[in-house]
């Protein structure tokens, strides 16, 4: 085979949640009363971005065959500490910042220790460890409030140039930053083999260990960074329940469209992003058709069930019943 | 050496204590230590009344964590619990509308939706192989939306029936309360299928090793997709006898009960991979919860320490004793 064959095999994933997300962001602004422009786009790139970093944490703990079912939770710790410590002088902004990423960094840790090294189930982890950031979240805001430096806010939140979302820029930047490098170091060579088959990967002297940690520790990371643009996005911070679950569940929602194996081993960070903007489309698609919405949370119920769903024609090319049984 | 004499010391104990899980007994201590740490706190920890008041304020969360104890022998596990429980009490309050048929079918119309949701579950996971945490999610989020757009925003008939209510705070008996008999009815059902019926071992069976089961001539997935109907039945029950505790059905009234339904089978010693545990541990974790939540909110302690408390404590316990054989 050649190697552009390769590259379309490995990437099939990814090219699929771009053109499902191609496709939706078509029907979405031709039938938008406003029509195709900056300020829509602008708006639906800020919405999405947020999913999009959760997405890309979730990635990465997908890709070792885990999950994490607290990054909603980390998300919305973070969104509370920036609400009290993003503010200020750009000199105390930018420290708020490093503490913000810093304590993701910290949560991400805490989940790759339990899971990792206390050989925990990483749902039941996750979903424990969940509660206490939660927790800790609540206790920073019991009421939603609290504000964010609005320079920076509006900066990340605008334009460049007029033109390009600045949201959109960053989450490329962040692209560029965490996840090109990650995916290309021995660290997270060592993430995807221990996904695809652990056995496998720690016979052959893998550092399978430091891999899975490293990309719990990012996936906390990328998950406050989510919280840090979901602060900029509304000056306050909030500590709702539900809303930590929805992003919780609609990460595992825009990872599975976007092409990354729930077993472990397959897809990328790059599929994720796709995943999530599609997914956030999709579910916008019912603003501009006028539906109630009421509606939207059954809707955005269907496409997750209908999107895992997908994942069980692999069973049509099973030969031997017994791989039914992995 | 040691071995010998420990082997010694343990042949000479009595039949029962060699043969229980030690995570069972752990549970039962930490029971027996939080009534301790409680009666210092406050001198009507110990009084029959307050104990029993916990007993049934237990006996909810009992119903809904032996579904879900059903499911993780399996190795399996159900998420779709929160809205089990909320969609069970709302189609049961909303079946009570309808006359007074209505009125009667409306705890068996209750438990078949919950019954519904489970099936979805067990399809999805025996025979379109779907991971149970992703398709237990989604549907989760399906039975959310279906309540969302159903409730239309307001509430149309939420209140509870009156055998609902009969069947949560009534006495039959008179001093045992009619949620505790349900529950010890219910365990006592869940023991008599996991020791005595074949589908109870079969469940033992899938739990230690799918492949093994079905190789051995065992249909694995309808055993599967009975024991998520069974869950999500259990959950919509538990849903109705909340309501009826409450006299009323509300939408976020499952979401307090996930987290405690899996710590509560986990905390009793059932392995989260499937295949080990016995009820009596479920029982003990139920318990060991509902102590915890009681002596937190006897403290006064906010919604924000409950939770962290609760997350440190399922960590801390399952470090101690759940954790995966090590790799090598």
């Amino acid at each position: 085979m050649k190697d552009w064959r390769y590259w379309l095999a490995e990437q099939r994933g990814t090219l699929l949640a771009l053109g499902i997300f191609i496709a939706m962001f078509a029907i979405y602004t031709s039938n938008h009363p406003a029509g195709f422009n900056a300020n829509v786009v602008q708006t639906a790139a800020n919405k999405g971005v947020l999913l999009a970093f959760v997405a890309m944490a979730q990635t990465l703990v997908v890709i070792t065959a885990g999950i994490d079912l607290s990054v909603g939770m980390i998300f919305l710790l973070t969104n509370c500490l920036a609400s009290w410590l993003v503010v200020g002088t750009p000199m105390q902004t930018t420290l708020g910042v490093i503490a913000v990423l810093a304590v993701g960094l910290l949560c991400g840790a805490i989940n790759g220790a339990i899971v990792i090294y206390g050989r925990l189930q990483p749902i039941v982890a996750t979903i424990a460890t969940g509660a206490v950031y939660y927790g800790i979240g609540l206790l920073l805001r019991p009421f939603p409030g609290g504000s964010v430096n609005e320079n920076l806010a509006d900066a990340l939140t605008g334009r460049v140039f007029d033109v390009v979302p600045a949201s959109l820029v960053a989450l490329l930047a962040i692209v560029l930053v965490i996840w090109v490098p990650f995916s290309r170091s021995v660290l997270g060579r060592a993430a995807y083999a221990a996904g695809s088959s652990e056995t496998a990967a720690y016979m052959s002297g893998v550092p399978i260990r430091r891999g899975k940690f490293a990309a719990y520790t990012l996936a906390g990371l990328l998950a406050a960074i989510g919280g840090l643009f979901l602060t900029f996005f509304t000056y306050t911070g909030d500590a709702a329940y539900a809303s930590g679950n929805a992003y919780t569940l609609f990460s595992i929602a825009a990872v599975v469209l976007g092409g990354v194996s729930l077993f472990g081993g397959k897809g990328s960070a790059i599929g994720a992003i796709f995943g999530a903007l599609a997914f956030r489309t999709i579910g916008d698609l019912l603003f501009v058709f006028d539906f109630d919405p009421l509606w939207q949370p059954l809707f955005q119920g269907v496409i997750l069930l209908v999107a895992v769903s997908l994942g069980a024609f692999a069973l049509f090319r099973v030969r031997n019943r017994l791989e039914w049984f992995l | 050496m040691s071995e010998t004499t420990l082997g010694g010391i343990a042949g000479r104990m009595p039949k029962f204590i060699r043969r229980a899980d030690p995570a069972v007994v752990t549970a039962f201590a930490c029971i027996v230590l939080l009534l301790f740490l409680g009666s210092l706190y406050s001198r009507s920890f110990l009084s029959p009344e307050y104990l029993l008041q916990q007993l049934k304020v237990a006996s909810f969360l009992g119903v809904i964590a032996t579904g879900m104890m059903l499911v993780i022998l399996l190795g399996q596990i159900d998420l779709s619990v929160p809205w089990s429980v909320a969609a069970g009490a709302m189609m049961a309050c909303a079946a009570a509308a309808y006359g007074p048929a209505g009125v009667a079918l409306a705890i068996p119309f209750g438990i078949f939706c919950g019954v519904l949701i489970g099936v979805v579950n067990g399809i999805g996971v025996a025979y379109l192989r779907i991971p149970s945490m992703i398709i237990t999610l989604a549907t989760n989020a399906v039975a959310q939306g279906l309540m969302v757009v159903y409730t239309g925003g307001f509430s149309p008939q939420d209140s509870a029936t009156g055998a609902m209510r009969y069947l949560a705070t009534g006495f039959a008996i008179p001093g045992v309360p009619n949620a505790v008999i349900i529950w010890a009815l219910i365990g006592a059902a869940m023991v008599f299928v996991l020791t005595r019926t074949s589908f109870g071992r079969t469940v033992y069976g899938i739990g230690n090793r799918e492949r093994a089961a079905y190789l051995s001539g065992i249909d694995t997935r309808r055993v599967v997709m009975i024991a998520f109907a069974v869950s999500g039945g259990l959950s919509a029950f538990g849903g109705v006898l909340l309501a009826g505790y409450a006299s009323k059905a509300a939408q976020s009234m499952g979401d307090a009960y996930l987290l405690p339904s899996i710590a509560a089978v986990v905390l009793g010693g059932t392995s989260i991979l499937g295949g080990r545990g016995s009820y009596l541990g479920t029982v003990a974790g139920v318990i060991l919860i509902t102590l915890l939540q009681s002596i937190l909110s006897v403290m006064q302690m906010p919604e924000a320490g409950r939770q962290i408390i609760y997350g440190v404590v399922i960590v801390a316990m399952l470090l101690l004793y759940g954790r995966a054989p090590a790799s090598r």
